[in-house]
């Protein structure tokens, strides 16, 4: 089903993460259209990964106007959802991504406090 | 959380349902589950969200599921089934054993289900979200098969996976819109909370229809309730309506009739017993009416019962027998005693005899699987015996609205049901234990009569609406070729039965003999007299005929010796030359 994958995010920027963390990181998120919680979520997400995760991750931005089909088997509700396929646990953040230190959290990138 | 507004406005009565006819209806979407259609008038409001609620295990989920499955089958409106709680595969095995086949329907695109997971431990909330994903999903899914009828099941469980209630609930709220602006029929079931429908309030959202489920157990049994709490546009029963799950999924056991508008018949049906007809006006029940036989223990009021049983299974009707007290073959055997053979009918499939004990399910429960058996049987008389072994403890209340419901759906069957109710010993006989008696058409009273040293029974018809009946109490005897019914003896000494009335029947017997032997000796005497008083009198007669001769005879003989006297006068003048004749002598002389 997920055969259109949106553009990969290209690793830019060069700085150390705070973890010692090899694994790649797959990450998916789920928007509805040109909402402001979904742009916003985009730019927020993009801005994360960029600082913590630079050149081992792959972001893929779905629009689930386009592919409402994929909510189903993807088991989306809110939106946006931000699922981390891997490194595994299996992780879902749901909101605007606003709120860094819970992202962090949610990619297992910092311990929960 | 915020208070829920539970009180429904007070709808228009019963009598609003007339004029509601000519005006427009509010669409209504039939549900297709038997009874629930009657008690919202029609189903639940077409294109509005109807919230189902109630405590665990009490039916929310399958009558969900039973609405989009009849719909999906019965009147061609597919439904979405979103389950927060079950997997699909669970529901599907869940609901097979009610003959629902999801996995055939959801191939045919008639149905389709979709689980919404959620593990919170998974979700981490930054920011702000909505739930546009679930309209997203729900929305491709009603798109899919084109539905028109949406369950959610059970949309609170998002409140324990998903943070942040207040974003939760301004997206219910846009849900529950957003539903109604898709005109599909929606069920959204929710858990009972603490002293509100729902635990989340949702009651506050989904306020079109508002249907309350229960499940509680009372003296160890348990029944299930449904109650539509409110109903907004549309007229509807209030009351608490039992409802049953089984093999056929949900029946709801309505009043039946809302009202008292049952056709009545004039067709008179034979109670079985002759002399019982002709007190009834000469010809029996009237075909639909309501009998109750009344009496103590041992008065024969089965009898009586097994007898109109037997007196239809010989017209060709059927008959379903209620039997709270005995076995159906100890019945027969009992009533073969009396010369009442049932087994033939029984073989024949006419009747049909159905005994368990009052306890062995709730009073909701024998109420709707009564009704059950009614509908499928279709008999035309229901013989329940005896009504009052429902009673058990403090439960009169609950008995008596059962009963009514049942005699009610009987007459508006045209069924002619026949109770029988055990009076207690002591207790005023005219008074049931249930107090039904207002409903009851014909109540016959059977009592024993305790006098000399025995007890004998006693019939008498306390009302029979509708007909002229007879007053008089009758000796009611069960011989071996069934009931009988005589007169009993009433005169000086009051009214007399059994032996009593048979001594005093023979008393009478002798002393009429004795007055007619007194009559004949009476009558014997007179004609002695007569015939004496006759003899006399011919006697006198031949007395008086002799006198008579024997004075005509000397009255003769003086004219004769007159005559001669004169004679010698005149000639003796003659001799002495007498001129003068004396007056006297003239006159003497004529």
């Amino acid at each position: 089903m997920k055969t259109n994958p949106a553009r990969p995010e290209q690793p830019k920027a060069k700085k150390a993460s705070l973890k010692v963390v090899s694994s790649r990181y797959i990450l998916k998120l789920y928007v509805a259209g040109q909402s402001p919680k979904s742009a916003n979520a985009i730019v927020n997400i993009k801005k994360i990964c960029e600082e913590y995760l630079q050149g081992r991750y792959e972001l893929e931005v779905i629009d689930l106007y386009q592919q409402p089909q994929l909510a189903q088997g993807e088991q989306i509700i809110a939106l946006p959802t931000l699922i981390k396929k891997l490194p595994i646990p299996l992780r879902r953040i749901i909101g605007d991504m606003s709120n860094t230190e819970r992202v962090l959290v949610g990619l297992d990138i910092r311990k929960k406090a | 959380m915020t208070k829920p507004k539970l009180m429904p406005k007070p709808k228009p009565a019963l009598n609003a349902k007339s004029t509601a006819k000519s005006r427009s209806q509010l669409p209504k979407a039939p549900t297709g589950i038997q009874g629930l259609d009657e008690i919202t008038g029609g189903g639940l409001p077409k294109g509005r969200p109807t919230l189902v609620c109630g405590g665990a295990g009490c039916g929310k989920t399958l009558l969900a599921m039973e609405f989009l499955v009849r719909g999906a089958t019965e009147f061609n409106e597919p439904g979405v089934f979103m389950a927060f709680e079950e997997t699909a595969r669970d529901l599907t095995q869940n609901v097979a054993s009610l003959g629902f086949d999801l996995n055939d329907l959801t191939a045919r695109k008639r149905i389709v289900l979709d689980f919404v997971y959620i593990e919170r431990s998974e979700i981490e909330e930054s920011g702000e979200y909505d739930l546009e994903g679930l309209f997203i999903r729900l929305g491709s899914a009603i798109a899919s098969i084109g539905a028109k009828r949406v369950v959610l099941d059970t949309i609170e469980s998002l409140f324990a996976g998903l943070p942040n209630p207040v974003i939760l609930r301004a997206e219910l709220r846009r849900l529950f819109r957003w539903l109604k602006d898709k005109g599909v029929t929606a069920i959204i079931t929710g858990e009972r909370g603490d002293g509100t429908l729902t635990r989340q309030g949702l009651e506050e959202y989904v306020s079109d229809c508002v249907i309350v489920l229960d499940h509680r157990v009372s003296e160890q049994t348990s029944s299930r309730r449904l109650r539509v709490v409110k109903y907004r546009g549309s007229t509807h029963g209030t009351n608490e309506y039992p409802f049953l799950i089984d093999s056929d999924g949900i029946s709801v056991l309505p009043v039946t009739s809302l009202g008292l508008d049952h056709i009545t018949s004039n067709e008179r049906v034979s109670s079985g017993v002759a002399r019982l007809d002709a007190m009834l006006g000469g010809a029996g029940y009237y075909r639909g009416s309501s009998v109750l036989i009344s009496g103590t223990a041992g008065t024969g009021k089965s009898s009586l019962a097994a007898h109109f049983a037997d007196a239809a299974c010989r017209r060709g009707e059927r008959v379903l027998y209620f039997s709270f007290e005995e076995s159906p073959s100890q019945i027969m055997r009992n009533m073969h005693s009396i010369g009442i053979d049932l087994q033939p009918w029984v073989k024949q499939g006419l009747l049909q005899i159905q005994a368990h004990r009052p306890s062995s399910a709730g009073l909701e429960t024998h109420l709707a699987m009564k009704h059950k058996l009614i509908i499928d049987f279709k008999p035309q008389v229901v013989i329940l015996d005896p009504l009052n072994s429902y009673v058990i403890g403090d439960n009169q209340i609950e008995v008596k609205s059962m009963l009514l419901r049942l005699v009610d759906f009987l007459k508006t069957k045209q069924i002619t049901g026949l109770y029988t109710n055990l009076a207690q010993t002591g207790s005023p006989v005219e008074q049931t234990d249930v107090a039904i008696s207002s409903v009851i058409d014909t109540w016959m009273l059977l009592r024993d009569i305790d006098s000399g040293g025995e007890r004998n029974r006693c019939l008498s018809i306390l009302k029979s609406r509708g007909m002229a009946h007879s007053n008089q109490i009758r000796e009611f005897l069960l011989t071996d070729h069934g009931v009988e019914l005589r007169d009993v003896y009433v005169g000086p000494e009051g009214v007399l039965t059994g032996s009593a009335r048979l001594t005093k029947e023979a008393e009478n017997e002798a002393a009429k003999l004795i007055r007619n032997q007194e009559v004949e000796l009476r009558r014997i005497e007179l004609e002695r007299k007569r015939t004496t008083l006759e003899a006399q009198i011919a006697m006198l007669r031949a007395e008086f005929a002799v006198q008579e001769v024997a004075s005509s005879k000397i009255i003769g003989q003086e004219k004769a010796e007159k005559a001669q006297l004169a004679q010698g006068r005149v000639d003796m003048g003659l001799s002495r030359k007498v001129d003068a004749k004396p007056n006297k002598q003239k006159g003497d002389a004529k």
